[in-house]
């Protein structure tokens, strides 16, 4: 094995909205760009190349925005990529960015995720019909609903395990002064009353459309030594895609996920992941996916990840805290969600959680997925380096 | 670090209009097909796929998840996709092998340039708030920039005509007699618009040698971007590929296949990689015979490595650029070793 130890010095994002008619692009992503520097105490000569990320250009309407970008990345002169994996492309844009530095390339890279929506129309953008190919006409909601049911059938879970999810992220969310929403009063019942969308997916199960970005800074050995109260040391990167539709395809539990995690824990050196790791920031839009990423991440046995949630043990205080930081369900600027859950599970093995810091977490698990179901990255990041 | 080589390259037909759909993967399967045939490796021989492509050439979100049909990514693989020119894509498996993560990569670009209305497009890669707005498309944007060098005394516009002369039938004099296109640009100084698609299998050197009895060596790769503002910086030279060529070895280089899409581009390539007249430039023809869309910067590494692999060159420059008037480029130095 030939990697580079590689490590995040330090992360930062944007308040979350709706809406952010106050920045423009470069504006929203110099936000997150100037935090995540000031967290890792760097300066842009430190900056040897940028990585950006994003969902697609018809987002906002722009084609490969980096290229107007550049400037406001401060990368003139340098490296720029620009990351395009649907959904997972948050968690994608952070692992090539750490290919860079594990490279032994480069020392330090900037690495940033952004998605405008109110630029443009995204469901404009997501409704030319490609020919020969089925239209869903319903939206991501739609188009995962028949999933839910389908776990809901198989594993036997009792109806209000969504909303257990729910509640919890919302409530998390409270705590994050960045989450879009902040609902410290949400409860299992509130979200059971709230309007069903896509049977059984009801409006409060379901992730808010967000604008917003994160960054982060990542860095080689000497880098992450450097960092005061301790770096987020990369312990294991996995990746994996398979095609939409095949026959036989399992859409609930997919082999695609299953693998990434078989590879991700044998790299971390983790026999049982529940037991092993403290804190996971795991891609869950609509709340049922909770319990369904659980299982397909190795967590639980299939058909058992109901009951992680429904015990309590996924949240703060539990065995296994998901999500802690409110999740895509409080906050979902889609190309820049993945990139959260990965700079989460980095602040809380970092310390740097504030009032939804778990305590003594010391491995960390971040999780993308997107496409319909299709395409996973996820890391692992610890408080002290890898063995 | 272990070293990289490039061990197979396979390309579609370069040509104005394909039958299929907007995203053009039918493009690929062939090729896919192709290259496996002529490296002797299938599917689950590959460690690490990485493409190139533009959603906004396919007029549809998420374009590039049809190609995973095209590869028939199942078992599922590891994967990832740049939204640039499949040169960058190539950077990054590059990083893979590197990294010693896996042994082989196999990068691919497509993209139905004939899809839309490509110089239109293209102004869609402007500032979205005060540029774009304004529409100036591609080919006017060239035109600057060409009229800049022309201004500047850098270059004549029959130093322009003679480089769209090389290497083919066509007489310097005849092609001045033609009417501008866009003023002071002829049609011979602009690239066709093309439909394509390229693949290239990288792999260790180790592995490479096994597959191809002259692997072409990756012995440098270097990418940089430069400022987005038209009026912010010097049109009649590239700085990013200045700066890339400093970090890298060119001494000896006795070809380079340039992704010039304007006459005038490949004077400013190369004068900023310092190439003399000895040097074979574009034997493939480059990108003023074929321009596809986010795979002609990958096809031009894919060219001069096969003419490594036929020992018809020892050490060869291949260089990719994207955006508005050269902004962003990559070059990438091959040896045979």
């Amino acid at each position: 094995m030939t990697k580079q130890l590689t490590a995040v010095l330090g992360t930062g994002q944007t308040h979350h909205r709706a809406k952010r008619t106050d920045v423009s692009m470069p504006g929203l992503l110099r936000e997150a760009i100037d935090r995540a520097m000031a967290d890792a105490q760097v300066d842009w000569a430190d900056i040897d190349a940028v990585v950006l990320g994003k969902a697609p250009d018809l987002f906002e309407g722009v084609m490969m925005p980096e290229l107007f970008l550049a400037d406001a990345l401060g990368a003139n002169g340098k490296p720029l990529l620009r990351v395009h994996t649907a959904g997972s492309v948050g968690g994608s844009t952070a692992l090539v960015a750490a290919s860079l530095v594990q490279s032994g390339v480069h020392r330090r890279v900037l690495t940033v995720a952004y998605e405008k929506q109110s630029e443009s129309n995204a469901m404009w953008g997501l409704s030319i019909l490609p020919p020969f190919q089925m239209p869903v006409g319903a939206g991501a909601g739609g188009y995962f609903a028949p999933h839910v049911r389908s776990y809901i059938r198989r594993s036997g879970a009792p109806e209000h395990i969504g909303a257990i999810v729910a509640a919890k992220d919302r409530r998390n969310g409270a705590l994050n002064p960045y989450a879009h929403l902040r609902q410290a009063d949400i409860t299992v019942e509130s979200v059971q009353a709230s309007q069903m969308l896509w049977d059984p997916i009801r409006y409060d199960e379901t992730c808010p459309s967000s604008d917003g970005a994160c960054a982060m800074v990542l860095g080689d050995e000497a880098a992450g030594d450097a960092v005061e109260g301790g770096a987020a040391w990369i312990h294991a990167t996995a990746m994996r895609t398979e095609p939409t539709t095949f026959a036989g395809r399992d859409q609930v539990n997919p082999q695609a996920g299953r693998d990434a995690a078989a590879a991700l824990w044998a790299e971390a050196g983790i026999k049982d992941p529940l037991s092993e790791v403290d804190v996971a920031e795991i891609y869950v839009p609509f709340s049922w996916f909770e319990p369904m990423w659980l299982e397909n991440l190795g967590f639980a046995a299939e058909g058992e990840g109901w009951k992680v949630t429904e015990a309590g043990e996924t949240a703060i205080g539990g065995q296994l805290p998901v999500n802690p930081s409110g999740g895509v369900l409080s906050s979902n600027p889609i190309g820049a969600s993945g990139m959260l859950r990965f700079s989460e599970a980095a602040k809380q093995v970092m310390g740097r959680a504030g009032d939804y810091q778990v305590d003594g977490a010391r491995v960390a698990l971040g999780h993308a997925y997107g496409g319909g179901s299709q395409y996973f990255s996820m890391w692992v990041v610890g408080a002290a380096k890898p063995r | 670090m272990p070293d990289v080589a490039i061990a197979g390259f396979a390309q579609a037909p370069n040509v104005r209009e394909t039958p299929g759909t907007t995203n053009g993967v039918e493009m690929l399967v062939p090729i896919f097909a192709e290259v496996f045939e002529q490296t002797g490796l299938s599917k689950q021989d590959i460690g690490f796929w990485c493409s190139g492509s533009s959603d906004y050439l396919a007029g549809r979100a998420f374009s590039f998840i049809a190609a995973v049909d095209a590869i028939g990514a199942f078992p599922p693989i590891h994967e990832s996709h740049v939204e640039m020119d499949a040169a960058w894509a190539l950077y990054e498996a590059w990083l893979k092998i590197k990294m010693g993560e896996v042994e082989t990569a196999l990068v691919y670009g497509f993209g139905k340039s004939s899809a839309g209305e490509l110089r239109r497009v293209l102004a869609l890669q402007l500032d979205p708030y005060v540029v774009t707005p304004l529409w100036p498309d591609s080919v006017s944007i060239a035109g600057i920039q060409a009229r800049m060098g022309l201004e500047a005394g850098l270059w004549s516009e029959k130093d322009l005509a003679e480089v769209a002369a090389r290497g083919t039938e066509k007489d310097v004099s005849e092609l001045l007699d033609t009417p501008y296109f866009a003023d002071p640009l002829r049609r011979h100084d602009i690239a066709p618009i093309t439909d394509g698609a390229a693949v290239v299998i990288l792999s260790t050197v180790e592995r490479a040698r096994d597959i191809v009895e002259h692997p072409a060596v990756l012995t440098g790769i270097e990418h940089r971007v430069d400022s987005p503002v038209l009026g912010a910086r010097d049109l009649t030279r590239s700085p990013s590929t200045e700066i890339a060529a400093k970090a890298l070895d060119l001494d000896g280089v006795d070809l380079a296949e340039l992704h010039a899409p304007f006459t005038h581009q490949e004077l400013i390539l190369r004068s900023a990689l310092g190439l003399g007249e000895h040097v074979k430039i574009n034997p493939s023809g480059g990108a003023l015979a074929a321009n596809p869309m986010f795979s002609a910067g990958l096809a031009r590494i894919g060219e001069a490595a096969a003419r490594i692999h036929r020992g018809e060159s020892r050490k060869a420059v291949a260089h990719a650029t994207s955006g508005p008037a050269l902004q962003q480029n990559l070059v990438a130095v091959l040896e045979a070793r």
